[in-house]
């Protein structure tokens, strides 16, 4: 319990950290939010800028933006008038989240399938096939395979649609879940297959076939879990990225989520817009983090902590 | 049994069909899904800026006036009006039968009241400065005067008076532009500035806002109180960010019309779909700026002159741009109202000789192959912009020996040093008019105007638009617009390159979509084919 009080307690002191951090580096770039290209009047200009009180000195704009965030509130967005922040976010998370969670889901099936495969034939004909793909899923960007998927299913064979989100038609999640998941997939498969073509090496897994033991049941009940270790470590700051959304996916698939805010937030100087963004990706790994590590404990007993 | 058998194949052959042609969304009979590029930053009438979000606030609410199919201003929730002699007072009758979506009555105080709340320096407008020819909105917007000063009351509820500081024939075409929309007063007093989202937006137009899904779509419902329902019964306006995908979602037909189209797909497109695609002069323009408060443009019109010369305006448009440009010599599009378009004398001259001469004028400036200019044309980052600025390099490099260095730079930081006029040397701009009048176009070279990155002061050209404004006469207004254009001939602080295209894929089913140089398509003048 009091590890579990610790890590939080350093997880809000990192969540700090990268909110002043990113605060002032933020206001450091040139160009700032109000910065058009059909520019405001002088008068107009200030006018607004007091509204978001861009004239009151950095240290207090900071204080008072560090209130707010200690009130639940992330401020007014700058490009989305009318807009709050934690609006913005609570309306895009639930897009980016299920899809995430579904490319995770995948990404993990699959490529534990493909990495189990791959291992159990180390060195033969199917490993070096699989890994060939693999090594091609990890190295094509999606926005090299999305656009091709949307080609093929959408437009040349008319099975699914080429965009647009309907949360409650399975069709429209498809493609921007197969494009967000395939290079996941390729990375997990090579983790779990390098992991696990080991561990089915070490002398442990030689004294059970010694003692008659079939590989089923060797890879799931004695392999596989020492084997998940890297898999494990790589799906937390994974999880973090997908679930909060994929700027490439979101935009060729016009999916309402909360990915492109980092970019268009970034671009349009929307201060409060990435700051907010910044802090639920932050917060995301701090948590998904916390999770692995005691994750970790459950699968390996040596790095249970005391 | 026969006829069973009959059915049945007929019935997997219609499965198949439908399998493998039909897009895997039918079309819905009476939605109109129109592709609306990036998301609207606000449905606010008079806080929107971009074109995404002028497009739908045209649906929701509607002005004393529209734009028609031949671009001129015809009456909309103004009935009629009239002139004064002196041509500085409009009168506006208004309509009957007006009102808001929730069903009560619009009064000519409304509009009044869209009109100061556009012109309040704390609304935030981007265009409060194209109604400065209003009695006191300067002062208002400078914050000299308090806004109930404007110029505008309503004597009665169906008559809007408007007084202007100077003739401005164009205030009819004006007053089809959102910042001049009416205001629900009960929704601002309610919901502050955040009033303008579904649920809460009560507008006048022939649609009412339905739902507004961020990052997604904005849909709209035909208003069941406006005088003459729209055919269509429902309008969405889907985000579509990347040109790429919104073009397969076109042709998979999950849009009815694009927002553009991308170029390098132009060709392909006048191939196979000569009758959708809708390419039509567009009042913008797309120019180099040139900064004459520093070297090495600072008083040297001569050297600026050349390098305008040698820029073969037509390789760009067609090849740079594959045909989606018209070549700009002149300042004001083609088919602005009011306007005779003009072009330097040069621009008759065969390419040989505009080089010789550019040569010429080069040499005089004092620069020479020992001794060539270097120079940065400056851009945000674009691949367009890139192409148009390699192209331009090439064309001084080739003719003149410029030595040239291309500079791209993140938008927001290109916009910061353009208005620094520090960095900058030759720097892209664009400018797209808000209302079909020359004066937009020449107003931005004003040397008082925010837009004037060049840093021109001409005291010559800025009395010729003073005159311009002040003058009723259209033919001496129209001849004094010449001359504004001449002078910026003559002192080239900005090289225009091309001119705008609109640009859209517009489907079969789609009817009544016409092609005008503001690009405004009201959804309620469009129907559906069954």
């Amino acid at each position: 319990m009091p590890y579990l009080i610790r890590r939080l307690a350093a997880g809000i002191v990192t969540l700090a950290v990268l909110l002043t951090l990113t605060f002032f580096m933020l206001r450091a770039a040139p160009g700032g939010p109000l910065d058009r290209e059909r520019s405001l009047l002088p008068r107009i200009e200030a006018a607004i800028g007091a509204q978001y009180h861009l004239d009151e000195p950095l240290w207090r704009q900071y204080l008072r933006y560090v209130a707010g965030v200690a009130r639940g509130d992330l401020g007014p967005s700058f490009q989305y008038e009318g807009y709050r922040v934690t609006e913005l976010i609570a309306a895009g998370l639930p897009a980016s989240a299920l899809l995430g969670a579904c490319a995770l889901i995948v990404a993990l099936a699959a490529g534990l399938a493909v990495g189990i495969a791959a291992a159990l034939r180390a060195g033969g004909v199917l490993d070096r096939l699989l890994m060939a793909a693999t090594l091609l899923g990890v190295s094509v960007p999606s926005f090299v395979v999305a656009p091709l998927l949307i080609l093929l299913f959408a437009l040349h064979l008319g099975w699914l649609p080429a965009g647009g989100w309907r949360p409650w038609d399975v069709s429209s999640l498809l493609l921007p879940v197969t494009a967000l998941a395939l290079p996941h997939v390729a990375y997990v498969a090579r983790l779990a297959r390098g992991s696990l073509a080991e561990v089915l090496d070490s002398p442990f897994v030689l004294a059970a076939r010694a003692r008659g033991l079939r590989t089923p049941r060797i890879v799931l009940r004695h392999a596989l879990r020492p084997a998940l270790l890297p898999v494990l470590s790589y799906l937390g700051p994974a999880a973090a990225g997908l679930l909060t959304g994929s700027v490439v996916i979101e935009q060729i698939f016009g999916i309402p989520g909360v990915g492109r805010y980092f970019v268009q937030g970034a671009l349009n100087r929307d201060y409060t817009l990435v700051l907010g963004v910044v802090l639920l990706y932050g917060a995301l790994i701090v948590v998904l983090n916390l999770i692995v590590d005691l994750l970790y404990g459950a699968l390996d007993p040596r790095v249970r902590p005391a | 049994m026969h006829t069973g058998h009959r059915m049945g194949l007929h019935g997997i052959g219609i499965a198949l069909a439908l399998l493998l042609a039909a897009p895997a969304i039918a079309a819905p009979a009476d939605m109109l899904r129109i592709g609306n590029g990036p998301e609207p930053e606000t449905l606010d009438p008079h806080r929107a800026e971009g074109v995404s979000a002028g497009n739908i606030v045209r649906d929701l609410y509607e002005g004393l006036t529209a734009i028609a199919a031949d671009g001129s201003a015809v009456p909309a929730a103004a009935r009629s009006w009239s002139i004064s002699a002196d041509g500085r007072t409009y009168r506006f009758e208004l309509r009957d039968d007006l009102c808001w979506s929730n069903g009560e009555a619009v009064s000519a105080e409304d509009f009044a009241a869209g009109l100061r709340r556009s012109v309040t320096p704390a609304t935030g407008s981007a265009f409060a400065q194209m109604l400065a020819p209003i009695r006191n909105a300067s002062a208002v917007i400078e914050g000299r005067l308090p806004p109930a000063q404007l110029g505008v009351s309503a004597p009665d509820a169906r008559t809007l008076v408007i007084e202007l500081e100077t003739p401005a024939p164009h205030l009819p075409g004006l007053l089809s532009h959102p910042s001049t929309f009416p205001l629900h007063r009960p929704s601002l007093r309610v919901h502050g500035a955040a009033f303008a989202r579904a649920g809460r937006l009560v507008g006048n137009g022939a649609y009412r806002l339905e739902q507004w899904v961020m990052q997604s779509h904005v849909e709209l419902e035909r208003s069941s109180c406006y005088r003459a329902p729209a055919a269509i019964a429902r309008v969405r306006y889907v985000v579509t960010e990347d040109i790429h995908s919104e073009l397969k979602r076109y042709r998979a037909g999950e849009l009815d019309v694009t927002y553009e189209i991308p170029p390098v797909q132009a060709a392909q497109i006048r191939r196979e779909r000569p009758q959708q695609l809708r390419v039509a002069p567009y009042l913008g323009v797309y120019y180099y700026g040139l900064n004459l408060t520093r070297a090495p443009f600072a008083g040297a019109p001569g050297l600026r002159r050349a390098l305008s010369m040698v820029i073969d305006r037509e390789v760009i448009a067609e090849k740079a741009l594959h045909g989606l440009a018209l070549p700009a010599y002149g300042w004001v599009p083609p088919g602005t109202a009011g306007h005779t378009p003009q072009r330097p004398e040069w621009a008759q001259w065969p390419y040989a000789r505009r080089v010789a001469e550019a040569q010429r004028l080069y040499r005089e400036a004092g620069y020479s192959d020992a001794a060539p200019l270097a120079v940065e044309i400056r851009y945000n980052t674009h691949e367009s912009h890139r192409r148009v600025a390699t192209v331009v390099a090439a064309m001084w490099k080739q003719t003149l020996g410029v030595q040239v260095r291309q500079v791209n730079e993140e938008f927001k930081v290109f916009l910061h040093n353009r208005r620094l006029r520090e960095a900058t040397q030759v720097f892209r701009a664009a400018w797209m008019a808000d209302y079909d009048d020359p004066s937009s176009f020449f107003g931005i070279l004003h040397s008082a105007h925010g837009k004037n990155d060049s840093g021109w002061r001409s005291a010559r050209y800025d009395a010729l638009l003073a005159e311009a404004s002040a003058t009723a006469d259209a033919h001496a207004r129209a001849l004094l617009w010449q001359q504004a254009e001449r002078r910026i001939f003559d002192e080239v602080p900005v090289i225009p390159i091309y001119f705008y295209v609109s640009k859209h894929l517009v489907s079969p089913r789609v009817r009544g979509w016409t092609d005008n140089l503001l690009d405004y398509h009201y959804s309620k003048d469009l129907r559906l084919a069954q």
